[in-house]
């Protein structure tokens, strides 16, 4: 009996010491999309959370217990920023009791922090809905951001598991060849997207615009985060019908009313796009999400 | 020049015609090899044609995409906001029409705690007005001041208090005044309350809310399911407790919290809390067995259980359109010590000890994008208080006519309107029994309105 004791404890004592250091940076990711580039960058040294999925809007989240409990153990956040996250992120980190993450830290990394943002407002004002004094946060859908990201997350990983440096940095180079050439392609294949006309729904489509060249005539939205009234519909509508745009674009966090309901009286298709990792099924990681949104513009084109 | 060419170009003639034989294998391999030559060399034109073809059309592709912002080293982050302290200001409003006199309201069977309890004022009332400012102190402490300007021009401090942020291990402490951590709604503030009021229980027992001052402890268990312990202690000046000219603590809570999701669409806190207090002289108005106001008082020991549970639903997590939350509460007091009957006379005292509970249960329904519809209903049990002089014969129970046992229960239903999440519109109708006798029927409209940054809320 004692001997299989010892002879278990041996064992289990050899398993540990043979098992690689896995997993050793436990993340928090505040969208699907920083969670699948954490993924990407990291492999298996980070074990990755999700606090939203692709069909949450991540103005609105609350601020769970499931995700205080993950702030609690998290060694890094990855946040998109530009008080994005304004309304839940901050109740996880003060409620965490983890220095680690709280802003300044090396533990706290926000992906808008490596980038320039669009629509950044001279003057800021409630009476303009929900604006985002540092600027558009939806950065995610220019694949251009996303390298730049990848770059300070690359980064910010060897800072806080400098064992692993080498293994980040072949990761990290590796990512950006296959991103880049990804790029090429993608831009190859949207051309045919350059100035198409669309209506969205909330300014969140800005870098995907930007980057394809799509045209914005008009939002669903009047202001950012402010519900269309009747009235405004009403008026849209009729503005519309003269020029209606190509095509009109829904997220998959977006009720399907407001564009169905303007898509019928314009006689415009609506395009249900994955906004982010998850949105569909096609869109598991970001190849899949800037795939299937190129697809499915194009083939709403056609 | 002529000779010698002549000569040569014979002599090579006549090599070529010589050897001619010889050389015409030779020369057939080397034609192959020119062919192979030539006809690999144009298969890799054609290839090196076709990619500076593909290249060209990227290049095309790459000028017409507009060029990628370029990056920012290291620019300011920031969970919170651009103003630093944070400030903001909540305003709130209403109209109430009550069918009872306010002035005579009072929670029957329980000992009234203050100005917490009761619908307020009729007519039009200017609420409070809160004013927070808080910001991060230092790398070490975040601080936070809430004010409350109330209609009568006075002004009262709702919460004032530090808290550690450089903690590790899950801890955190904070200390100064703020809400204690019993319960559910406790630690709500008002404009954040899905009801215009307090459920009628708190009413009861802690005089609407308890604030506490003095220190708290939390622990968060380091598993992926929400854990949480807390204990506090502090003054416990505020009812039920009163102030004692002591220099320790008086009392305390613990409590403990735990949640997690249920699915991506639901998630559930429940918590067990346990709360002690001193009393020295708790004195309250009442009148005697012949309608003469007298002053009673309390001193002793007041112990409260608190069950809280909370769910929250809304599809795939995303509360656009629509989105569920029921929450409730069950509350439950021993109080044990001496009772004086009129303080200012008689003062006649004897032992005293009650137990008493109460629970509310409410359901918030968002059913179309800005609208919410809410239920809530409230219960007390006030339980059979012993009251020492009554029990020994010396006075009768016609002289402590608050105290007398009842079950006063009250029906709210409310609809709110919020054009944005900084503003909401609220209607309120219920049907308060919590006098011993009469049916107090309630209508209230609200106004809430929030300006600058505001922190965000908790689950």
């Amino acid at each position: 009996m004692s001997n299989r004791l010892v002879t278990t404890l041996l064992l289990v004592a050899g398993l540990a010491a043979a098992t690689p250091a896995a997993a050793v940076l436990r993340v928090l990711a505040t969208t699907p999309d920083w969670a699948a580039l954490v993924t990407e960058l990291g492999g298996d040294r980070v074990n990755v959370y999700a606090a939203t999925n692709a069909f949450q809007d991540v103005h609105r989240v609350e601020a769970k217990p499931s995700l205080v409990a993950r702030a609690r153990n998290a060694d890094l956040v990855v946040a998109t920023g530009a008080e994005l996250e304004v309304g839940w992120l901050p109740v996880l980190v003060q409620e965490s009791g983890n220095a680690h993450i709280q802003p300044g830290s090396p533990g706290y990394f926000e992906a808008a922090s490596q980038l320039r943002l669009l629509d950044v407002p001279a003057g800021v004002d409630r009476s303009m809905g929900d604006v985002h004094p540092q600027g558009n946060p939806h950065v995610q859908l220019d694949p251009r951001n996303i390298a730049l990201i990848a770059t300070g997350l690359t980064a910010r990983l060897t800072q806080l598991d400098a064992a692993g440096t080498a293994y980040y940095e072949a990761r990290g180079a590796d990512f950006q060849a296959r991103w880049q050439a990804a790029i090429a392609r993608w831009q190859t294949k949207a051309a045919p997207l350059k100035d198409v006309s669309v209506v969205v729904i909330h300014k969140d489509q800005v870098y995907l615009c930007h980057w394809l060249g799509l045209r914005e005539i008009g939002a669903i939205e009047p202001k950012p985060g402010v519900p269309p009234s009747a009235g405004y519909l009403a008026e849209l509508v009729t503005r519309l019908s003269a020029a209606p745009p190509r095509l009109i674009l829904r997220n998959a966090y977006n009720d399907a009313k407001a564009p169905d309901w303007l898509a019928e009286r314009i006689h415009a298709p609506v395009v249900l796009l994955p906004f982010s990792v998850g949105g569909s099924a096609e869109a598991k990681d970001l190849f899949g999400l800037f795939e299937d949104t190129l697809n499915r513009l194009l083939a709403a084109l056609k | 020049m002529t000779f010698s060419r002549r000569h040569g170009s014979a002599a090579l003639i006549a090599c070529v015609l010589l050897s001619a034989n010889a050389w015409a294998d030779d020369l057939a391999v080397l034609r192959g090899e020119l062919d192979r030559i030539k006809s690999e060399y144009s298969t890799r034109i054609a290839t090196l044609e076709t990619r500076i073809a593909e290249l060209e059309a990227q290049a095309a592709a790459a000028r017409a995409a507009p060029p990628p912002p370029p990056a920012v080293a290291s620019r300011a982050v920031g969970t919170g906001t651009a103003f630093n302290p944070a400030m903001s200001v909540i305003l709130a409003g209403n109209y109430a029409s009550l069918s009872e006199d306010p002035a005579t309201y009072h929670i029957a069977g329980f000992v009234p705690g203050g100005p917490g309890v009761g619908p307020g004022s009729r007519s039009f009332n200017l609420g409070e007005s809160e004013l927070t400012f808080s910001a991060n102190v230092d790398p070490y402490f975040f601080a936070n001041l809430t004010a409350s300007i109330h209609s009568d021009d006075t002004i009262s401090v709702e919460e004032a208090f530090f808290r550690t942020t450089a903690l590790t291990g899950g801890f955190t402490v904070k200390g100064g005044r703020f809400f204690a951590g019993i319960g559910y709604v406790n630690e709500v503030h008002a404009h954040a309350w899905d009801f215009i009021d307090q459920p009628l229980v708190y009413q009861a027992f802690f005089d609407g809310q308890l604030a506490e001052d003095g220190i708290q402890l939390k622990w968060l268990a380091p598993t992926d399911m929400f854990i949480e312990f807390g204990a506090e202690t502090g003054n416990g000046d505020r009812f039920p407790g009163t102030q004692r000219d002591r220099n320790g603590a008086n009392g305390g809570a613990v409590f403990v919290h735990a949640g997690n999701d249920v699915s991506d669409s639901a998630s559930w806190r429940m918590g067990l809390s346990y709360l002690d207090r001193n009393a020295d002289a708790r004195s309250y108005q009442d009148v005697n067995a012949a309608a003469q106001p007298v002053t009673d008082a309390f001193t002793g020991n007041s112990r409260t259980w608190v069950v809280d549970a909370i769910f929250k639903w809304a599809p795939h997590g995303n509360p656009t359109v629509t989105a569920l939350k029921v929450q409730g509460e069950y509350l439950r007091r021993t109080e044990s010590g001496v009772l004086a009957f009129d303080t200012l006379g008689a003062n006649l005292v004897g032992d005293y000890r009650s137990t008493q509970s109460g629970w509310y249960l409410q359901g918030v329904y968002q059913f179309r994008p800005r609208w919410r519809a809410g239920l809530r209903y409230d219960a007390l049990d006030a339980g059979a208080t012993r009251i020492g002089v009554v029990a020994n014969g010396q006075l009768s129970a016609a002289n402590f006519p608050l105290l007398a046992g009842a079950s006063p229960r009250r029906a709210t239903g409310m609809v709110d309107w919020s054009l944005s999440e900084f503003s909401r519109l609220r209607v309120q109708l219920a049907l308060d029994e919590a006098r011993a006798t009469g049916r107090d029927r309630q209508l209230f409209l609200q106004y809430l309105y929030s300006i600058g940054a505001h922190g965000p809320h908790k689950f």
